[in-house]
């Protein structure tokens, strides 16, 4: 765990309190925030997050009220690198500055489990973005709902490399592929497939869902 | 920020009442109020008694259903866009029934305190929630009667037919002709010997406010007490008793004799406040209440001709109009106009009789095969019936078989005149195959039970289902247990009654769509007759020969039939029999309204309720075909 410098912002100071509360035991009572982030490419290094779309997810309930996507303004970053004007000149949303997003982002996340269809790369956007912010990286423990899916198959039917995609998903489960590639749209369908997952696993605690999942097993050792 | 999650939702509530009467900034702003609940298999949305949650629900994705505990019944069964657990909110008290998922759910809550700002502001959400509270009261019995917003279910008793006539809606004159209350009296006259009328509403600023009537005319002009000078408003009588146009009969009586009047005027919402709709006269009451069915029942047994019984077919026919109209439970209504129906056939073999030169040789029955037989034929469709008489001795079969085939004749036309067509296959009592003695049909069944090729499984399926109309009891009951025996002894025709009904694939594929008509006349259409209705009717058959259940023909009433045979099925047989009430009600509503069988129905033109609510039975017609497939073993006949 980072360090609680004097420089980090109130913000961040905010979001490091909320784990001072541990996780609760039922899967019922968890917190789990669903994110999905679209991005100009997938170089973690090199590439910028253009927008933010998350969730919350209690007790199998989502309020509409509490998710919320938000577009980046990435344009004072590496444009030459980076082809981000021709995908942003499209759009005429408003957007916000990367350090506003994230303070949004940290706001909803506060110590809730993080899901996500590939989390690692996600996870590793936002981590690289709160890095160029002079901020340590996420604390949350993490999900991933195509591990998990795999995971809820039977042993038979389950891909020998495990990889599924976020369309896969949404055909088997039937989820309408409405907004699909938006933020939220695509957290949307996430949130749905994981609670579809949920019940087919029936996992007797929130930790022995946390250890379903491999990659979290290997956070906790990083 | 924007949220695509509230646009999503937004989305799917548009296409359901009564969200679809929202604006869209409304739609929106409701929207991002809802919370959206994943409910696994099983999982208790909430429970009797309860107390209300401050949010009600919509389905998703999957369905609930609404029990009575007490009962331990299903009352409902919602699926995508049904609303549910609203009544108990608006009428702040605890839950009257279990809501509970039948498999994985996605349902929306919606807070009860943004949405009841629209119920107050949109005339048209109050319309629709009322009516659907409405239409719950009626009968919980009748699943397609069901509006989606139960959350309560009050009684109502089917045994109780002499509500009948109370619920019956009067027709009125919807034509108003209104004069000012100036106009003088002599040009009132005038106006009313022209348009042949007996009152004259006088209005002001488009509000009823007096009524002249003929009686006015000749107790106020005639005795010189006011002069044919005077201005309407000098003799009319003030204020008008006013009703709401939906008034049943009984209602509109009472309203008369309490008065003592012999107009009604009928207002948009009853009072005398608002515009004048329609004017009920003590005539038109008479004319409503020739439709009453013991009258009818009376007026065919009177008639001396089928010219006589033509008309009153017609009757009939608006009837079974105005029970459709009124919602009134299909098993009561189908048991009213069958039995109106029976009684015309009846009539039109009392008249053949009288018609042939001599008394019948031996006792005889007619019987009515197919849909009629069932008792489940409420428009005019094709005939299907045969002739059954006493054995005779092999030397007199010819003579007899002549002599029933004559009277066969007289009746199938009679009954061609009054308006059942011939049927195209020739299944008619005129036809000497189905003009038999009871060894000849006992004969022809065993063959069929013993033998089942394809035609055999056909003729069975239409025959079996036999009930008569006419005749000699004691020989119909012979025949029945002939064929029973048999099948008992053949237990391998069951598999392949049970096979051939499930030819027909349940309607629905995997994401729930129509199976629509691939080519032919009735391409893109979809056939009702044929794909729900004969798959839940012919399984019902196989069931409850399978059962040794005789003298139940009728679909619904064998499903009731099973469900208290076969406790275990229960579910299934019951939500069977209300889909097979539900779907004749859609069929003949559907007839009704396009004036033919009823039985193609253009996708298209249905409402997304309507389509919901079609929807809803296929599933129940999946569950059956699967037990038959299970208890048939039918993949081993195929």
């Amino acid at each position: 765990m980072a360090e609680t410098t004097p420089t980090l912002p109130e913000f961040w100071k905010a979001y490091e309190a909320s784990f001072r509360q541990g996780l609760p035991k039922k899967v019922s009572e968890a917190n789990f925030v669903v994110l999905d982030t679209e991005t100009t490419g997938f170089d973690l290094k090199n590439d910028r997050i253009l927008s933010i779309g998350a969730l919350r997810i209690k007790n199998g309930t989502i309020k509409a009220k509490e998710a919320f996507e938000v577009f980046l303004d990435q344009t004072t970053f590496d444009a030459k690198t980076v082809e981000i004007h021709g995908i942003l000149k499209k759009g005429k949303v408003a957007r916000i500055p990367e350090l506003e997003g994230l303070q949004i982002l940290l706001r909803l996340l506060e110590n809730a489990v993080l899901v996500a269809h590939h989390v690692r790369f996600d996870v590793g956007m936002v981590n690289q973005a709160l890095k160029r912010q002079g901020l340590p990286k996420l604390m949350n423990p993490e999900l991933d709902t195509s591990v998990l899916f795999n995971k809820s198959l039977p042993r038979l039917k389950r891909k020998q490399e495990g990889h599924y995609s976020l369309d896969e998903l949404s055909e088997y489960f039937d989820i309408p592929k409405t907004d699909r590639h938006t933020a939220l749209g695509d957290a949307y369908i996430t949130a749905i497939a994981f609670l579809h997952i949920l019940e087919s696993l029936q996992p007797v605690s929130l930790e022995k869902l946390l250890k379903k999942d491999r990659f979290w097993e290997f956070w906790k050792f990083l | 920020m924007k949220n695509t999650i509230s646009f999503r939702i937004a989305d799917f509530l548009k296409r359901y009442p009564p969200f679809s009467n929202l604006s869209v900034v409304q739609l929106e702003a409701l929207s991002e109020e809802v919370s959206i609940s994943y409910k696994e298999k099983d999982s208790l949305v909430f429970e009797i008694d309860e107390s209300a949650h401050d949010q009600f629900y919509v389905v998703h994705k999957g369905a609930v259903a609404l029990w009575d505990t007490g009962e331990n019944v299903i009352l409902d069964i919602c699926d995508e866009g049904d609303i549910f657990g609203l009544r108990p909110l608006m009428a702040h008290e605890n839950y009257r029934l279990r809501a509970r998922t039948q498999e994985e759910t996605i349902l929306y809550a919606i807070p009860i305190a943004k949405f009841r700002p629209y119920i107050k502001e949109n005339r048209r959400v109050a319309d629709f929630l009322v009516e659907s509270f409405a239409s719950n009261t009626r009968n919980p019995y009748d699943k397609s009667n069901r509006g989606q917003l139960l959350g309560n279910a009050d009684q109502f008793n089917p045994r109780n037919e002499s509500r009948l006539l109370d619920l019956q809606p009067v027709e009125f004159s919807k034509g108003i002709v209104s004069v000012a209350p100036e106009t003088s009296i002599k040009a009132i006259a005038q106006q009313m010997t022209s348009k042949g009328i007996g009152a004259m509403l006088i209005e002001q600023r488009g509000i009823p406010i007096g009524i002249i009537t003929d009686k006015d005319l000749r107790n106020k002009i005639a005795t010189g007490d006011h002069s044919i000078s005077a201005k309407a408003k000098d003799i009319m009588s003030s204020p008008v008793i006013t009703y709401p146009t939906k008034l049943t009969i009984t209602q509109a009586q009472m309203a008369m004799m309490k008065s003592n009047i012999s107009h009604l005027v009928l207002t948009e919402d009853g009072t005398v406040n608002t515009k004048a709709i329609g004017i009920l006269s003590k005539h038109d009451l008479m004319l409503s209440l020739g439709n009453n069915p013991a009258v009818l029942v009376k007026a065919i047994k009177r008639s001396r001709s089928v010219e006589d019984i033509k008309p009153l077919r017609n009757g009939v026919m608006n009837l079974l109009r105005g029970y459709l109209d009124q919602n009134i439970p299909m098993a009561l209504t189908s048991k009213i106009i069958s039995e109106l129906n029976d009684s015309c056939i009846k009539q039109v073999v009392k008249l053949a009789m009288e018609k042939m030169p001599s008394k019948p040789p031996v006792k005889f029955a007619w019987l009515a095969m197919g849909s009629q037989g069932r008792s489940e034929q409420l428009l005019h469709t094709d005939q299907d019936n045969a002739l059954l008489f006493e054995d005779v001795a092999e030397d007199d079969f010819e003579a007899t078989q002549r002599y029933f085939l004559e009277l066969a004749k007289y009746i199938t036309n009679g009954l061609n005149f009054i308006g059942y067509e011939f049927c195209p296959a020739d299944m008619m009592a005129s036809n000497p195959k189905w003009c038999n003695s009871l060894s000849g049909y006992q004969k022809m069944t065993s063959k069929w039970i013993m033998n089942p090729g394809p035609d055999e499984v056909l003729l069975s399926s239409i025959f079996f289902d036999y009930n008569r109309a006419h005749g000699d009891k004691e020989l119909v009951s012979k025949l029945s247990r002939h064929i029973f025996d048999t099948v008992k002894k053949y237990p391998i025709f069951l598999s392949h009654l049970a096979s051939s009904s499930l030819m027909n694939p349940s309607p629905s594929g995997f994401f729930r769509q129509f199976l629509v008509e691939q080519d032919g006349e009735h391409k893109d259409f979809f056939d009702l007759k044929q794909r729900a209705l004969m798959p839940l009717v012919d399984a019902a058959r196989v069931l409850i020969l399978h059962h040794n259940v005789p003298d139940i023909s009728n679909t619904w009433e064998r499903y009731e039939k099973l469900a208290e045979l076969e406790p275990n099925n229960k579910e299934t047989f019951l939500a069977c029999s209300y889909a097979s009430k539900a779907l004749l009600r859609f069929r003949t509503k559907q007839g009704l309204q396009n004036n033919d069988s009823g039985r193609y129905i253009n996708l298209e033109l249905l409402s997304k309720e309507e389509k919901m609510k079609l929807k809803r039975t296929f599933k129940t017609i999946k569950e059956i075909q699967e037990l038959l497939n299970i208890r048939f073993m039918v993949s081993r006949v195929r």
